[in-house]
């Protein structure tokens, strides 16, 4: 799922700047999970928010709505009527939410309230770990279900550097070594052999560096009308 | 191979010496956090004729420096022949051609291909970091340049390709244990010609990877210059026993830098640091005497970080001086 993790209250004050009457927007999907942005939080910031402009002396009117997803626009189409009322929007969707909000209601501003941070999961409770770069190209078929593109902190494809030691990374003792985590995967089901064969240059035009991505399926494409 | 290069892979003198099957002493310059040229030729002059090759280090530790081909250069000018290290943290495929094409119209002749510190422990933390290819894929690039005359992307170099004597590192003392001699195979089989390794304060443990290179034949695809680090003091050895990530530093060696200062005053700072680098130095000499009757080692790489003035005493007190001339 996607994770995120909300802005300071003192940035998205910042960024509310003059704005009088605020929507703060939940989404109900990942940052619901991940305790983020969903109606619970929405509803947490929006009493921070009236409750810290009152106290600085320009009282905010903040209202708040959860739609389902905000990445849909079957989803937040039905806000369309209620956004007449609000000099900003403050979503606490993903950057996907905030963009599509913008996107879909083009006269008003939807700020972001979160820092998306990564495609991850709960490791356990409270605690999230990024798996995925969404690279374009998965490699997890052949490096033992363990992304070194998303958990090596140097994205190394033919083993681990230098700094490997104890299981974990250079940089950082809470981050295990994804090199170390594949060895042994490889060791455990007895196919080390597996990863001494030379893996070629990663062909980066899949991932972001390509540009913006896209994908179309025709099978999937609605006919237009006549 | 060419005519240009007389069967050599690459002419270098490093090359040259390691084929006639010499025993090898190569250090390092770090270059200076400053345009200031006087500092390579400084640390040029002190290793000229004591050194066969001179590593110029990239970036190290993540912090900004003069560039390595540039300061390359300044050492070659000091008739010291440099070892350009290049890192894959930095630049990506385009960026590291073009530099090896620039380095080798310069007269640099080898290259030491290395994955990189992380950003994280320099003074730019903030950066972004590169690692387009790591160091494995960087080694195969340099070889098809050299040998199949050809760019990553597979198209042709018209003209005069740059011919590497290449190099890379390999970290004995990195985990998991068991993969490293098998990382060295991975090197070997991308076209590695000589591997310089991480700095040496656990003799055994260096002993038993030699051991596994040896009995998989490694060490007669590649010639494995055994890395050597000199203490500068007892928090030196320490620093370096619990912070430094994939060093592994046995305690006696803390023990004897710690005894080394045994008597002398704390306010004495000046004996301390004397009393300490003889030790420091004695410890290198000992070492190398050591490590030169493993089987598979072709040589030392002295480490001297920013303590240029203890090679001299550490090549000479191991009895490798004069330098052969080839």
């Amino acid at each position: 799922m996607i994770v995120g993790e909300q802005k300071p209250l003192e940035e998205i004050m910042n960024l509310l700047g003059d704005a009088r009457r605020v929507l703060v927007a939940g989404c109900g999907t990942c940052v619901t999970v991940c305790f983020a942005g969903g109606e619970k939080e929405a509803a947490i910031l929006a009493s921070a928010l009236r409750m810290k402009s009152k106290l600085e002396g320009h009282p905010m009117e903040v209202d708040e709505v959860t739609v389902q997803r905000q990445c849909e626009w079957e989803y937040i189409d039905p806000l369309a009527d209620r956004l007449k009322d609000y000099d900003v929007v403050l979503s606490l969707a993903c950057g996907i939410g905030v963009q599509a909000m913008n996107e879909r209601f083009p006269d008003v501003i939807t700020l972001p309230g979160l820092n998306t941070t990564f495609l991850g999961l709960p490791e356990e409770h409270g605690i999230w770990e990024e798996r995925c770069q969404a690279c374009g190209d998965c490699i997890l078929g052949i490096t033992f279900g363990i992304c070194p593109i998303a958990r090596c902190s140097k994205q190394l494809l033919n083993g681990p550097c230098g700094g490997s030691q104890n299981g974990v990374c250079e940089v950082n003792p809470d981050i295990p070594c994804a090199w170390q985590l594949i060895w042994e995967r490889a060791m455990k089901f007895g196919q080390v052999e597996r990863l001494l064969e030379i893996q070629p240059p990663k062909n980066w035009s899949r991932s972001r560096d390509g540009g913006p991505r896209k994908i179309v399926r025709e099978d999937l494409r609605l006919p237009e009308e006549e | 191979m060419s005519e240009q290069t007389n069967g050599y892979k690459s002419g270098s003198n490093l090359e040259k010496l390691l084929r006639a099957g010499h025993f090898v002493v190569t250090a390092e310059i770090g270059p200076p956090q400053s345009a200031d040229p006087e500092v390579i030729r400084r640390k040029a002059r002190l290793l000229k004729g004591v050194v066969d090759a001179t590593n110029i280090t990239d970036n190290q530790t993540a912090i900004v420096r003069m560039s390595s081909i540039a300061s390359a250069v300044l050492a070659m000018q000091e008739g010291v022949e440099p070892i350009v290290q290049m890192t894959c943290r930095d630049r990506n495929r385009l960026a590291m051609q073009s530099d090896l094409l620039g380095a080798y119209a310069l007269g640099a002749r080898n290259l030491l291909c290395l994955t990189g510190d992380h950003q994280s422990f320099g003074n730019h933390p903030t950066a972004k970091n590169v690692h387009d290819l790591d160091s494995i894929q960087f080694i195969r690039m340099v070889r098809d340049m050299r040998d199949e005359g050809r760019f990553q992307c597979g198209d042709e170099i018209k003209g005069v390709r740059p011919r590497f004597f290449i190099g890379a590192a390999e970290n004995p003392f990195g985990d998991p244990f068991d993969f490293r001699p098998y990382r060295l195979m991975k090197k070997v089989a991308a076209g590695v010609d000589f591997i310089q390794t991480q700095i040496i304060l656990d003799i055994p443990r260096f002993r038993e990877f030699m051991k596994r290179v040896v009995d998989m034949g490694l060490h007669e695809k590649v010639y494995i210059l055994a890395g050597i680090g000199p203490l500068k003091s007892a928090g030196a050895a320490r620093y370096m026993r619990d912070k430094v990530p994939g060093m592994r530093v046995r305690d006696e060696y803390v023990e004897r830098m710690e005894a080394a200062v045994a008597g002398i005053p704390k306010e004495d700072k000046k004996a301390r640091k004397e009393a300490w680098e003889r030790e420091g130095i004695r410890i290198a000499i000992e070492q190398i005497q050591e490590i030169r009757e493993i089987p598979g080692v072709a040589g030392v790489h002295i480490m001297a970080i920013e303590w240029e003035e203890a090679v001299r005493p550490i090549v000479e007190g191991a009895g490798l001086l004069p330098r052969p001339q080839v």
